[in-house]
């Protein structure tokens, strides 16, 4: 027993010094000017600044760029907090926000990086292919309880959406529900189902054909139904791409945004410059979004 | 030799004071935590109205703070868990303690404490990728992310806790209480229900209670399968429905709310609530347990 706990005595010692050589010499070739920019936001950006990052890697080896989600509104209310360099937002943000953060002094700078579609999506099982946003807005506020009412079969509706804390949840309030009117106060239906990430809600659409949710274009899964959409009821229905989201006829789009807390650093800037080259937009197409620049 | 006596008094007294700072030190955490609490969590009750935070309506990014569908939730969500995990885990312990035999019990005591060991998040993955959507299918519901299926995920995630207190606490029970009920002539299944069982009590009460506690608490896996639907829950129906739990709502809008603002003097003032119900179950059953003890010692003597 002795012999054993001093045996481990002994690799505790060798692997702490073994790992303090390797970091040593490390530091001592990649040296001062390794810089790392932190990045938090919107989970529905996650994917993109990932890519962003990774890619970013091979063209400056010496920047770090640690991507988190959590939500627009976490990724701000860090940026205010000065935990993240750059905050990732699918909504603009709000002007309570940006009085908030010149209360203490920082004035956020805003870029528009990338564009989204939000795409309604429904089990393939479910025979509706195509909805109004207004009858979008009465699902989810709770006036059509059946699928029946839109010209499914008789099923009961269940809601699905993001969390409150998520950008694209305030987006689709704003644009959907209440169809983009300022003095419409309808609400999410009560027994809207509220969760908390967006594989959330395409796994419970994959699997429950009772549901309808929504979901930026960049995380809808093959294994679910993707509907047409129309302003009114005699307008045509229009599939969400790149092509309707840009030449703007998909009705439920949006700007993908990325703020700093003030001027960006040198390096922060060069990101951000890099963020809007041809390559960088490419991994935006790739990924289901809407580059900002046309290729 | 008279100087060794003293190191030894010095230790000890070094000893015995570690050990009483120890003592005296949980009591000052949960104290400071409480004032911590009330110190957030107050000034919710003055920047937002009563009728507010007695309203059905919780939609916190338009300054719709109320409570009590959340605090239906919990209760749903934890009266089902509790539903499962009594019998399932009174059973559990029973048959562990008195029935089992030698190699049964062996394997089974580990077990289940290995089970008491899955991570929450783990359960809840399960939970929303497997058992959500057979229950949606078995009961015929509109969807299986409900307080049911939260419900029997709790209840798994207490029952290792129950087993564990309850066992140990019928363990305890002398074996000539049992000799002497079966020297009476009384059946095994006699002997269990009115000697052991009740010799064992304080012991039971509190697995009870330890797992009521667990389930109220439980986080994770309530916010990945209840589906989070803020909808006051009003009758017995509601427990195949979507709810919104208390310890949900926290952990899912704490990371968004800007520091010092109305909603999050509100979250403070759920994680008050929170508090005082685990309070309030404490006290029950420490006050069962006396009573039990002190009747028990009366009998004794």
């Amino acid at each position: 027993m002795r012999s054993f706990s001093f045996l481990l005595i002994i690799l505790i010692v060798v692997s702490l010094s073994s790992t303090a050589c390797s970091s040593g010499s490390t530091d001592g070739q990649a040296s001062d000017q390794l810089v790392s920019i932190q990045n938090k936001g919107s989970d529905t950006m996650v994917n993109l600044a990932l890519a962003w990052a990774e890619a970013y890697q091979t063209v400056k080896p010496n920047i770090l760029i640690a991507v988190t989600g959590g939500g627009s509104g976490t990724g701000i209310t860090a940026l205010a907090n000065n935990t993240v360099d750059i905050a990732n937002a699918s909504r603009a943000i709000k002007p309570e926000e940006i009085a908030a953060m010149q209360a203490i002094g920082i004035e956020p700078l805003e870029f528009i990086v990338a564009r989204d579609a939000i795409a309604v999506i429904v089990n393939p099982e479910n025979p509706v292919n195509q909805l109004t946003l207004s009858q979008i807005s009465a699902i989810y506020s709770g006036e059509i309880n059946n699928w029946q009412e839109v010209g499914g079969e008789d099923r009961p509706i269940v809601r699905l959406s993001r969390e409150t804390n998520s950008g694209t949840h305030v987006y689709f309030l704003e644009t959907v529900l209440r169809l983009s009117d300022k003095d419409n106060k309808t609400f999410f239906s009560t027994d809207t189902l509220m969760l908390p990430s967006s594989e959330g809600i395409t796994a419970e659409v994959r699997d429950n054909p009772n549901a309808i949710g929504y979901d930026g274009l960049g995380y809808v899964i093959p294994e679910v139904k993707v509907l047409f959409i129309a302003i009114a009821a005699g307008d045509e229905y229009i599939y969400p791409s790149a092509e309707t989201v840009n030449n703007q006829t998909y009705p439920i789009a949006r700007d993908l945004y990325m703020y700093t807390a003030g001027q960006p650093s040198t390096e922060e800037q060069a990101y951000l410059d890099w963020i809007l080259s041809v390559s960088a937009q490419q991994i935006v197409t790739e990924l289901g979004f809407v580059p900002v620049i046309s290729p | 030799m008279n100087q060794r006596l003293r190191g030894q008094g010095l230790v000890e007294t070094l000893i015995t004071g570690a050990i009483r700072v120890a003592g005296v030190s949980a009591i000052l955490f949960v104290t400071l935590i409480f004032i911590f609490l009330l110190k957030e969590g107050l000034p919710a009750l003055a920047e937002t109205s009563l009728s507010n935070l007695l309203s059905t309506r919780w939609y916190p990014i338009e300054n719709y703070f109320g409570l009590l569908p959340l605090l239906g939730g919990t209760l749903v969500v934890t009266f089902g868990s509790i539903l499962i995990a009594v019998p399932f885990g009174l059973g559990t312990a029973i048959y562990i303690a008195e029935v089992a035999p030698r190699w049964a019990r062996e394997f089974l005591k580990p077990f289940i404490e290995v089970m008491a060991g899955i991570p929450s998040v783990v359960l809840g993955f399960l939970g929303m990728v497997f058992l959500a959507p057979r229950i949606r299918v078995l009961l015929d519901i509109p969807t299986g992310l409900s307080a049911f299926s939260g419900a029997l995920l709790l209840g798994l995630i207490s029952i290792p806790t129950i087993v564990s207190v309850a066992e140990d606490a019928l363990d305890a029970v002398p074996r000539s209480y049992r000799d002497a009920s079966l020297a009476m002539g009384a059946t095994q299944w006699q002997t269990i229900w009115r000697v052991t069982l009740p010799a064992a009590r304080t012991g039971v009460i509190t697995a009870i209670m330890l797992g009521l506690g667990r389930s109220i608490g439980e986080t994770m896996t309530v916010m990945m399968v209840t589906g989070n639907a803020a909808t006051l829950p009003t009758s017995l129906a509601a427990l195949f429905a979507p709810v919104r739990t208390m310890t949900a709502t926290i952990a899912a809008e704490m990371g968004e709310v800007a520091v010092g603002s109305t909603h999050y003097h509100v979250l403070f003032l759920i994680g008050i609530i929170l508090f005082l119900i685990s309070l309030v179950i404490n006290l029950i059953a420490s006050a069962v347990v006396f009573k039990q003890r002190s009747r028990g010692e009366r009998i004794l003597s």
